[in-house]
């Protein structure tokens, strides 16, 4: 009798320890996964202000000699301009575009429709990609539009409409038809519906489409690269790559502070926006 | 003001379903009209087809004294209420109401203060600055009601404007509809699958079945001399009795052993031996103990208790029966009495056409 109390509560505390290393355990490793993914941007916000920046980790000689050095280059300041100005420009290109596009593909009835998204989708993931380069180098040059924004704008705009057309016309399908047969019947046309009830109805996911293209081509590398010729119209990602020392070493005094100038924009819409719209994106998904 | 003509009008979906199907119907100016009929019969189809929201394959509508066959939905001088009501979410109940004003270049005060008007018409009053998502369902289906008023429509399109309240509201509503549309005097179409509600309602009523018109005519019309046997199960709240039978020797035969008189008025339409479907509503039937001269004679089934009568289920010679009893009158299941229908009330209906003869 006592005996086999007393093997449960040997079994009994077994388990208990058991568990209790499973968890440490756990811990453990979330912790290391953490520190994998913090340590980078530890880097981003540390090495910027050291005198002698290294690739590893370590506490700073503080300075703001990296900046000032920063701001005498005179593409600079300039590429985040131009940054700006991409991811701004495909923006509203891919927002007006994609909404007008999304409707339509949302109420008309055309054969195939789906495999036309469907098919869009997969060819965009190409377009913009490497498999793409030359072709998209050989269109564009015989646009004559190397060189140009008009060019770099086309082809990011391409690569990213069909991606929003697929998410927003998830978002208006959601949207009852009735609204617009209710306006209709009032008298307003089509694009008065849109602007009317569409679009604001809409408007968290037109916002996070908004936010992800900026993204999308604030951090797009190749295609201004591969189009864009003069040193005074590269983006910020294309101007980074030439930060070299005299010695042809890349120079961390530079690109350490020009990558944390380089990603406080993004963070900054990423608040604003979170703050303002959470991301709420229950509209286009189907549950 | 004004009223609706229909001439043979079809509507075609892709498909070759007909939803309307050459429907000639003249609703008067002024008139509160009920499109009844059971689900899928085109009911929607009709009133969205004169609204302008389908394209009518074939047929001509014309609104006062325009032909708007081909017009657009907004220039044929027509509201409608919608089954989900349909108000915009992100505006707050005076920009729902004013919206048809906004379209139609009314200046912002002006808009405010007529939606605010209406809106206290319609018991709105200190809802105003309310979202759609803020109101029960009654007060969102009067929010689409006064959205629907604001402009003084010639036309007043309502689908199944109660279905989306409880039973106890709908009462409510139905009475605030009615008074609504007197007072107004809009020519008024509204679509119910509700046969009570339409008698309710309406001055006149339309039933349809797949596609096609079955009768139009008051709510006694179509309640006392339905056109067919379709109508006549239809309308009424319990469902008519339509027992299959002959004309024998100048009655009805109901299988081998039971007769009836003929319907008066029947006697010179029908011929020795027709087959025939005669017709008598559970509340024209009375249930007797006593054999007396055109009873029937029937056996209870079921007794279901309705407050104050009791619907019992009878058999009649394999053929089953309802009948409305008052209480403290009912019978038991398994007690064995008369049927004595009341001859004025009944009907008779052609087997094979199902029309009403007589
Ligand atoms: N867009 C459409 N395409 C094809 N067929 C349709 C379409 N809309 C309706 N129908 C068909 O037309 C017929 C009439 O439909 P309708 O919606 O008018 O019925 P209803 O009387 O309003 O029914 P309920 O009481 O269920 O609302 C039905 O058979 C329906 O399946
Ligand atoms: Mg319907």
């Amino acid at each position: 009798m006592t005996g086999s109390t007393e093997t449960v509560r040997k079994v009994a505390s077994n388990t208990t320890v058991r568990h209790y290393l499973a968890r440490v355990a756990f811990g453990l490793v979330l912790t290391i996964v953490g520190l994998l993914f913090a340590l980078p941007l530890v880097w981003l916000v540390l090495a910027p202000f050291d005198a002698t920046p290294t690739l590893s980790l370590e506490w700073p000689d503080w300075t703001l000699d990296n900046f000032a050095r920063l701001f005498q280059n005179p593409y600079a300041m300039r590429s985040i301009g131009n940054s700006l100005l991409l991811g701004v420009g495909t923006m509203i290109i891919v927002v007006v575009l994609g909404a007008l596009a999304a409707y339509a593909m949302s109420r008309i009835r055309i054969p195939g429709r789906d495999g036309i998204l469907y098919g869009l989708l997969l060819l965009s993931s190409i377009v913009t990609g490497t498999a793409a380069m030359v072709p998209t180098f050989q269109i564009i040059t015989s646009l004559g539009l190397i060189n140009t924004y008009t060019g770099v704008l086309l082809v990011l705009a391409g690569g990213i409409l069909p991606t929003v057309i697929f998410i927003l016309k998830d978002f208006m399908d959601s949207i009852p038809k009735s609204y617009e047969e209710s306006a209709r019947l009032y008298g307003a046309g089509p694009f008065r519906i849109l602007r009317d009830v569409v679009v604001p109805i809409a408007r968290p996911g037109l916002a996070f489409i908004a936010i992800w293209t900026i993204v999308q081509v604030w951090g797009n590398f190749l295609v201004p690269f591969i189009l864009l010729r003069s040193p005074d119209l590269q983006p910020a990602a294309v101007l980074m790559y030439t930060f070299y020392t005299e010695s042809g070493q890349a120079d961390l005094r530079l690109i350490s502070a020009f990558a944390l100038l380089f990603s406080a924009p993004v963070l900054i819409i990423y608040f604003v926006v979170n703050r303002r719209y959470g991301f709420r994106f229950h509209g286009g998904i189907k549950s | 003001m004004a009223g609706i003509n229909a001439t043979r009008l079809v509507k075609e979906y892709p498909g070759g379903v007909r939803g309307v199907d050459e429907v000639d119907v003249e609703i008067n100016d002024g008139e509160f009209f009920a499109l009844l009929g059971p689900s899928g019969c085109g009911k929607t189809t009709l009133l969205r087809s004169i609204a302008g929201l389908e394209a009518i394959s074939s047929g001509q509508l014309v609104i006062g004294d325009r032909d708007v066959t081909d017009a657009e939905p907004g220039a044929r001088g027509v509201a409608m209420v919608f089954q989900d009501y349909a108000l915009f979410p992100h505006m707050d109940v005076a920009d729902n109401i004013a919206y048809p004003l906004r379209i139609k270049r009314v200046k912002r005060d002006d808009r405010r203060a007529t939606a605010e008007k209406v809106a206290d018409g319609l018991s709105l009053q200190g809802l105003i600055e309310r979202r759609p998502g803020q109101l029960s369902g009654g007060q969102q289906q009067r929010v689409a009601l006064a959205r629907a008023v604001a402009t003084r429509p010639d036309v007043l399109l309502l689908d199944e404007p109660l279905s989306n309240l409880d039973a106890r509201l709908r009462l409510e509503a139905r009475t605030f509809l009615k008074e609504l549309q007197r007072d107004l005097g809009v020519t008024t179409v509204f679509v119910t699958h509700d046969q009570a509600e339409a008698l309710a309602l309406a001055d006149r009523i339309a039933v349809m079945k797949a596609g096609k018109l079955q009768q139009i005519g008051s709510p006694r019309e179509v309640f006392q001399r339905p056109n067919n046997t379709f109508v006549a199960g239809f309308i009424g709240s319990n469902p008519m009795n339509l027992v299959p039978a002959t004309v024998s020797a100048g009655a009805i035969a109901i299988g081998d052993a039971v007769s009836t008189t003929l319907p008066p008025g029947t006697e010179d339409h029908v011929r020795e031996g027709q087959s025939v479907v005669w017709g008598v509503r559970p509340e024209y039937l009375r249930w007797t103990t006593a054999d007396e001269p055109g009873a029937i004679a029937a056996e209870v089934s079921v007794v279901e208790n309705l407050g104050a009568s009791v619907l019992i289920a009878v058999h009649v010679d394999g053929h089953k029966l309802q009948v409305v009893v008052p209480e403290d009158h009912e019978p038991a299941p398994g007690d064995r009495g008369y049927l004595v229908p009341t001859g004025s009330k009944t009907l008779l209906f052609d087997a094979e056409s199902t029309e009403r003869i007589g």
